[in-house]
């Protein structure tokens, strides 16, 4: 595993522009190499997981100067979530993107956003993730406005506008780090950072990052592109910005960048809780009001994301006992993954949906689950996942971040995710009354089941929901303790300048 | 001292630029300014009085080279950060575009279908 970790860069791009030379040959092609490729990914990704942790020297320069893929157990965490999702998303595409012309260009792009994350999620030198954090974000650009109809094109802009705002600041962040230590080396920064202390230029940079990966995050005081954005994509895209994209080049950067190279600090602990609350809070009250359902599931991302910040923030405070601080930081890991999966599994229900009836109004649908019985249950599988009712996954990620707060005895904060939780429930069941149960509208009296290839994904997704949750007490959590362990032990990481 | 004072005013400019204009087109602009400004800082950060080029003829010492030159570095990162910003322009000049040609305006004021 160790001489191939660049693949998972490398193939996705070399990928990417391959889909477009071999189309004009064959039409057909794209599809395949797409399925192929993202499969390959996920069967990689999935095998790093039994990897110890081991840094890659690309080219063979040596550490501070070269630069360093790092494995270990959040960045293969991560890498597992991105290219599952990616595969379930690419198989759904091939019948759903009928609907749309340019196929070729749009696996390309995909791909494209593939090469990002997954190069974010392993890089191990500042700059570096900077520029896969760019390729990632553009290619999301392109994605959203794919439709090319008047909304796709204005919520691109604006997502476009806002998103380049926030990679700019971010290179100012990094351009101010690297005159202060002379180094872009991540493990080596950690280092640097350890001598310097807290002073004034890193509390500014602090503040620069937690600006522009906070936007890229879609934490509530710079949410404002996300309700735009995410619902205007084509649904296995809203699917990959909702499910992975937020957390692969926001919530993973900020948390690698806290925890590893900053290291745990009151002040950043306290931002991240207050903004993971404000999120959560503004999310769901302007969920609970909309019409459009994938809007609504927008809405519901910029607060359930909420939840996974406050448990980084809880995991970064060094004044709560280390006990309390992992099981704050396990819940926000753990919810990262139980987003991950429900949220992209409505999204690519929604999909499924519109594909059928036409319309993503929830005052126009009714009864669906009669007519679409596989993508019916599936989404209510998912509303109860993310609403939080007991047997599925949503319950017990959120019952640890309360838990971990009261314990903490931050009651406040333990009391709003509580209030939040119920009001995510509020919300799903409004939805499940509206668009899957109640009566069918004549209109929609021969509509069929969606076809495989779009409920095949779904249903693997819903199976996950239920799996992750049902089997909770009893499946051995190492990958998530290996994750939660990366992220706390900042002297191992800077151990990885050492190479091997 | 003076130069990155200047540096942070180019950026200030910029954002003034991309908050207060109406035109998409002088959005565009405010935000390449904003870009150029990073570009600058970073440039800055590497400049040296009197620098050379940071290559070791076979008459250098060490020493001379260290006290003497360059950091390649920034220079390194603003090739790689103007062909990105060349990329961001380009899909955000080929959008504006397509924007006028379905709203007939760049105005982002009468560009307002979503809402909520």
């Amino acid at each position: 595993m160790q001489t191939i970790y660049p693949l998972f860069t490398a193939l996705p791009l070399a990928a990417a522009f391959f889909t477009l030379l071999v189309t004009k040959i064959n039409k057909k092609a794209a599809d395949y190499i797409a399925l192929f490729v993202t499969a390959a990914l996920a069967v990689m990704a999935v095998l790093t997981v039994f990897e110890q942790p081991f840094a890659y020297q690309v080219g063979g320069f040596p550490a501070p100067w070269g630069i360093l893929l790092i494995s270990d157990g959040l960045s293969s965490l991560m890498l597992v979530i991105i290219n599952v999702i990616a595969f379930l998303s690419i198989i759904y595409s091939t019948k759903y993107m009928t609907t749309y012309t340019a196929k070729p260009k749009y696996y390309a792009l995909f791909l494209l956003m593939l090469t990002g994350m997954n190069g974010v999620v392993i890089t191990g030198d500042l700059f570096n993730l900077y520029v896969f954090l760019e390729i990632a974000s553009i290619a999301s650009y392109a994605l959203v406005g794919f439709g090319c109809e008047h909304e796709e094109l204005e919520a691109s802009f604006k997502y476009l506008i806002l998103g380049s705002v926030a990679s700019t600041v971010i290179l100012f962040g990094i351009a101010f780090l690297y005159s202060m230590t002379g180094t872009l080396n991540m493990p080596d920064l950690a280092r640097q950072i350890e001598i310097l202390g807290i002073n004034k230029a890193v509390a500014f940079v602090i503040a620069m990052f937690i600006m522009g990966f906070g936007l890229k995050a879609s934490s509530v005081p710079f949410h404002a592109w996300l309700p735009d954005a995410h619902p205007s994509a084509p649904a296995p895209i809203s699917a990959m910005l909702s499910g992975v994209l937020i957390k692969a080049i926001g919530v993973y950067a900020i948390a690698r960048l806290m925890f590893n190279v900053i290291g745990p600090n009151e002040a950043v602990s306290s931002i991240l809780m207050f903004l993971g609350a404000l999120s959560m809070v503004v999310g769901v009250f302007l969920a609970l009001g909309q019409k459009d359902i994938k809007r609504m599931l927008a809405y519901s991302s910029i607060s359930q994301v909420g939840y996974i910040t406050m448990g980084l923030g809880l995991g970064l405070n060094p004044d709560v006992p280390p006990v309390v601080a992992a099981l704050g930081l396990f819940g926000g890991l753990y919810h990262l993954v139980n987003h991950a999966v429900f949220k992209s599994l409505l999204f690519l229900c929604s999909g499924a949906i519109e594909y059928r009836t036409g319309t993503r109004n929830r005052g126009e649908l009714g009864g669906l689950i009669r007519k679409m019985p596989v993508t019916g249950t599936a989404c209510s599988i998912g509303s109860l996942s993310i609403a939080g009712v007991p047997p599925f996954n949503g319950f017990w990620s959120k019952l640890i971040i309360i838990v971990a707060f009261i314990q903490a005895g931050f009651y406040v904060y333990g009391a709003i995710a509580v209030l939040v939780a119920f009001m995510t429930l509020l919300t799903f069941i409004r939805f499940q009354r509206f668009a899957l149960f109640g009566q069918l509208p004549t209109r929609f009296a021969n509509i069929k089941e969606a076809p495989f290839a779009m409920t095949l994904p779904i249903v693997v997704l819903a199976i996950l929901c239920v799996g992750l949750g049902l089997a909770y007490p009893f499946i051995d959590q190492s990958v998530l303790q290996a994750a939660r362990d990366a992220l706390l032990d900042k002297l191992s990481y800077m151990g990885y300048i050492l190479g091997g | 001292m003076i130069l990155y004072f200047l540096t942070l005013v180019l950026f200030v400019m910029g954002v003034y630029c991309l908050i207060a204009k109406k035109n998409i087109i002088k959005k565009i602009i405010g935000l390449t300014i904003t870009d150029y400004a990073i570009n600058l800082f970073i440039i800055i950060i590497g400049y040296r009085a009197k620098g050379i080029a940071p290559i070791m003829f076979k008459d250098m010492t060490i020493q001379e080279l260290a006290e003497y030159g360059v950091d390649p570095l920034p220079q390194a990162l603003v090739l790689t950060s103007i062909v990105i910003g060349l990329g961001v322009l380009s899909l955000m000049t080929s959008i504006c575009l397509r924007l006028y040609e379905k709203y007939k305006t760049f105005d982002m004021s009468e560009i307002n279908r979503l809402k909520g």
